[in-house]
């Protein structure tokens, strides 16, 4: 175990290939893979195969894609890896609101089995049983997680998930012939972004309620902000501050009084499995992101699976189709009375669905509740290590101590102190091989910084990940033109962001980029 | 010793911190007696007091590998078949690169990393825009979607916000999942009709079209080819029909089509979106879809993407490229209710994969698998059509991968021949008889490069003998 006083900076230095753009590989007629050619029989029987198409459909000329040799393609995207700072490489706690865990290596073996990957949705249902019965049991595990009665995976992710819920919610007014009278939903602007953004998609005014000076919405702002034209209630809890809301009974409360419904963003649940549920804060729907808090890999950012649960009377308006048992068989069902359809096409990100299920296997009841248990350990002994040590950092909403499974700090005294932000931080804890990151918008709490250390890190892990934030820190005092021009030890430097936001210069792709390249100069 | 050790409570291997020694040491580090005095803030009431009804662990990798292998042996994978479904989910050859790429822990475990520290990831969803640009011949591409129906959807809303009308026409011979998806999408901002297909053809029946377009019209959508298979060749009719009323036209393709088939940019389509599952990545049982949406580079249309765009720049050292977010501004990140629709995580990974896949085949190998796809699905069309009662294609219009297969001719129903095909060791095409009931006993085949002669030979040989069965019962 690491002593105080043993730490040693890492001397570190990520991967830097300066690999060219992808068309600059490009070499006259190298070949990076061979197509299957048809047999002469074939050939000879319907010719080429294109003729069938009038002339002006044909493409001629083939798409003006790079020729590159096979091992120069593996060599290109291997060195890409090396400079991406994965999660499984680092100690990855500096991703606030993202619970970047462990993802087990077995869940991806056997995401990666032929038996996964090579099967069709549409196959018959007696060969797809296998699939079959891993949703339909997942979806048991997260009934018990949540209290709700049915879980659909089709959303793939978080975001979607929501707009789902949002679908749902509005369909069931609509039903009940309130749907153009109830055209408001009711959130917190601490929620996470797509819960005010997402209902705006389904053409609902958004109504963002504003915390007090302890983080908290005051119940009679919700009082104030209900009404007859309430369609429904979302939220995150703990919000991003890692503040717990302890009234949220009374919330859902408020909402159900006006005939509205209440849902819980609960894309990261990581502080409170087994702890709380879903229902017992009477929420009448929600998520969980399979790919957050149940260990699938965030993929660069998917693909993923949003799970939405719902209670017994909101089953019907799930998406179609849902998993059935009867007892022998399993299969699916496309016949609810009033589902708002689809949301994506088939059945869910399997893989995801497949790997959530092996990690709750693999921990069981206790194991669960000992995940967020420890991940609540983890964050309350990093925030004690920041306050009593990083003088310079203070965590947002002081007057509230208590934090779940996650906490915004603030760099406010260090920018007042040095000039130092946030984002200077952030590039400087970079050239130590760490990620921190800063909140999402509006930034309320100024130089914000969120940590959650979810319980997939060791003490150790933290002490080190600590004691390099007090160096940079240090350094802000002391040499700050080290953040101020950091990083140094990346695969690049500091990027130019003008070009990014100049319709004149920006370019998404290469083409584009050759065609404006020379207004760059 | 050994064994009085391992009767205490372990640490789970995927928790360090579950070991009760480090805890106590936390605890007193904090300045808290127990664990559950960090869950003070939530009261008590509301705490579930339960037991979880979770089956018992299987800590032991071997017993969980064992477990879940135990499950997924009860599947029948397509490599054990010859599978002719498709209909937005497709079975073609997955280069083993692509796999090696995408399974490297830095992409497969990367998340939301800096431009500096995540270079590589920021350069390989770079390169796939870039890569997916000049297949469609179009200078913006997002980072993927969840899915095509997606794609389509937002697409869809896109076309309204910059004509700023509310009316969209579809052609009703788009997959039926996909109509699902971007009708949920636009209720109930957006108001959609249905355009009739020709019979004969497939093709859009431009005359219902006209009849449909209006100052109203904000777009038309259609898929080529359709979900059942024809290639549109009007693309140049509609979009004049749709551009007259200052609308746009905006239109889904299957990427892999595009060595051979021309891109809608070619007859003045707006906005292209797609799937991009064929290209490297594994149908995962509908797990691997990812849509994309292309456009040209005018900042009416670029402002209007709810999606994150990867853009080059240059850093603060000479001769070093960059990557970072285009116009952040637009997205839900940002801009929260505001926003151009909403972004999350939705599946880079498979972007990454797309942009490999393309990078190893090159122009001409997009070519070669254009043409021996088509060479390959005219030789079952041909040979089906040999059996009595049979008709492929239905419609009488050039083809891709896809086309309709009739057996109205026959006694027998889809799911009745699906059904015996199985025993034959044969997936047969999604039956069509529910969703497209004006084609009667219809189903929908794909055929790809994987599809030997021999396998295409065995289809023939098992719907001849399985038809012939069944006429003389």
């Amino acid at each position: 175990m690491m002593r105080k006083g043993d730490f040693k900076l890492r001397n570190f230095h990520e991967a830097r290939w300066s690999e060219p753009i992808i068309f600059e590989l490009s070499r006259k007629g190298e070949r990076g893979i061979i197509v299957p050619e048809v047999e002469k029989e074939i050939e000879e029987l319907v010719g080429d195969g294109v003729s069938v198409l009038p002339e002006h459909m044909i493409r001629r000329d083939p798409p003006r894609l790079p020729e590159i040799s096979q091992v120069r393609v593996l060599r290109h995207y291997l060195r890409l890896s090396q400079e991406t700072l994965g999660a499984t490489l680092n100690i990855d706690i500096g991703q606030g609101t993202c619970t970047m865990k462990y993802n087990p290596i077995i869940n991806d073996l056997l995401a990666n089995s032929p038996k996964v990957t090579e099967l069709h949705p549409l196959q018959d249902v007696d060969t797809i049983q296998g699939a079959l019965e891993i949703m339909y049991k997942l979806d048991l595990f997260l009934r018990e997680l949540s209290g709700f009665s049915r879980f659909t995976f089709q959303p793939g992710g978080g975001s979607h998930a929501i707009f789902t819920i949002i679908s749902i919610i509005h369909k069931y007014h609509e039903l009940r012939g309130e749907g153009e009278k109830r055209d408001e939903i009711i959130t917190t602007l601490l929620s996470h972004p797509s819960n005010a953004a997402a209902p705006a998609v389904k053409g609902y005014r958004v109504i963002s309620l504003y915390p007090n000076e302890s983080g908290l919405v005051d119940v009679e702002a919700l009082e104030k902000a209900v009404s007859e034209r309430t369609a429904g209630f979302i939220v995150t809890n703990p919000e991003d501050t890692g503040i717990f809301n302890p009234r949220i009974k009374e919330f859902t409360k408020i909402v159900h009084g006006v005939g509205g419904l209440c849902a819980y963003d609960q894309a990261n649940a990581n502080g409170l499995l087994g702890i709380i549920r879903a229902v017992d804060c009477g929420f009448d729907l929600g998520f969980f992101n399979l790919h957050k808090t149940f260990s699938s890999p965030h993929g660069c950012g998917g693909p993923a699976v949003g799970a939405v649960g719902v209670t017994d009377r909101l089953v019907d308006f799930l998406p179609i189709p849902i998993v059935e048992y009867n007892g022998e068989k399993y299969y699916l069902n496309y016949d609810l009375s009033h589902s708002i359809g689809k949301v994506r096409e088939f059945y869910g990100v399997f893989p995801v669905i497949l790997r959530a299920y092996s990690w709750i296997m693999s921990l069981g009841a206790e194991g669960i509740r000992e995940v967020a248990r420890v991940a609540v350990l983890n964050n309350n002994y990093v925030m004690k290590r920041i306050l009593s040590e990083v003088k310079c950092a203070s965590i947002s909403f002081p007057k509230t101590k208590q934090r779940i499974e996650q906490v915004r700090y603030s760099f406010e005294k260090l920018r007042e102190d040095t000039g130092i932000t946030s984002e200077d931080v952030i590039r400087r804890m970079a050239d130590f091989g760490f990620h921190l990151w800063t909140s999402h918008h509006p930034w309320i709490i100024p130089e914000p910084f969120t940590i959650e250390p979810t319980e997939s890190y060791s003490k150790d892990d933290l002490d080190k990940y600590l004691e390099t934030l007090k160096r940079v820190v240090e350094e802000a005092y002391e040499t700050p033109e080290k953040l101020k021009n950091a990083p140094h030890n990346c695969p690049i430097h500091k990027i130019r962001p003008e070009f990014l936001e100049d319709p004149e210069r920006w370019a998404i792709t290469w083409r584009a980029y050759l065609k404006k390249r020379e207004k760059w100069e | 010793m050994l064994n009085e050790r391992s009767k205490r409570k372990c640490a789970h291997p995927y928790i360090p911190n579950s070991s009760p020694y480090i805890q106590k040491e936390m605890l007193r580090e904090i300045g808290v007696e127990s664990m559950d005095q960090l869950y003070s803030s939530i009261p008590d009431e509301l705490k579930f007091k339960g037991v979880l009804n979770l089956p018992d662990p299987l800590q032991s990798e071997a017993d969980l590998k064992r477990h879940v292998e135990g499950i997924l042996s009860k599947n029948r994978e397509c490599d054990d078949y010859v599978s002719f479904l498709g209909g937005g989910c497709w079975q073609h050859y997955v280069p083993a690169i692509c796999d090696e790429i995408n399974r490297r822990s830095e992409f497969l475990t990367a998340y939301a990393g800096e431009p500096w520290e995540d270079h590589g990831r920021w350069q390989a969803l770079f390169e796939y825009q870039s890569l997916v640009a000049e297949l469609v011949e179009m200078d913006v591409v997002n980072v993927p979607t969840y899915s095509w129906g997606q794609a389509a959807a937002t697409s869809i809303r896109m076309a309204c916000r910059i004509t700023k009308r509310d009316e969209v026409l579809i052609s009703d011979t788009i997959s039926p999942e996909r109509l699902a998806i971007i009708r949920n999408y636009c209720e109930p901002v957006v108001k959609i009709l249905l355009v009739k297909h020709d019979p004969e053809t497939g093709m859009m029946d431009l005359d219902d079209l006209n009849s449909k377009i209006s100052e109203e019209t904000a777009a038309v959508y259609f898929e080529n080819p359709s979900y059942l298979g024809p290639i549109e060749t009007h693309g140049a009719e509609i979009s004049d029909a749709l551009h007259r009323f200052d609308a746009l036209i905006v239109v889904g393709v299957d990427p892999i089509s595009l060595g051979v088939i021309v891109p809608p940019s070619r007859y003045d389509a707006d906005i292209v979106c797609g799937e991009l599952q064929p290209l490297g990545i594994h149908m995962n049982f509908g797990g691997g879809l990812a849509g994309f949406i292309a456009t040209p580079d005018e900042e009416k249309f670029v402002m209007e993407y709810p999606s994150r765009l990867f853009g080059i720049t240059k850093t603060i050292v000479d001769g070093e490229y960059g990557f970072g977010d285009v116009a952040f501004e637009r997205t839900s990140f940002e801009r929260r209710e505001k926003a151009k629709e909403f972004v999350g995580t939705a599946a880079a990974l498979w972007g990454i994969t797309a942009g490999v896949y393309l990078s190893l085949m090159g122009p001409y190998g997009m070519q070669m698998l254009g043409k021996t796809i088509m060479q390959r699905s005219q030789y079952a069309m041909k040979l089906l059509s040999e059996i009595p009662g049979v008709v492929a294609p239905r419609f009488k219009a050039p083809h891709f991968k896809e086309f309709v297969v009739d057996f109205n001719g026959t006694s027998l129903s889809v799911d009745e021949i699906n059904r015996n095909l199985l025993s034959y060791n044969i997936f047969g095409g999604i039956d069509l008889t529910d969703k497209f009931p004006e084609l009667g006993a219809s189903a929908l085949y794909c055929v790809t490069e994987l599809h030997t002669k021999e396998s295409l030979d065995r289809l023939a040989h098992a719907l001849k003998k399985i038809i012939e069965g069944g006429i003389a019962k």
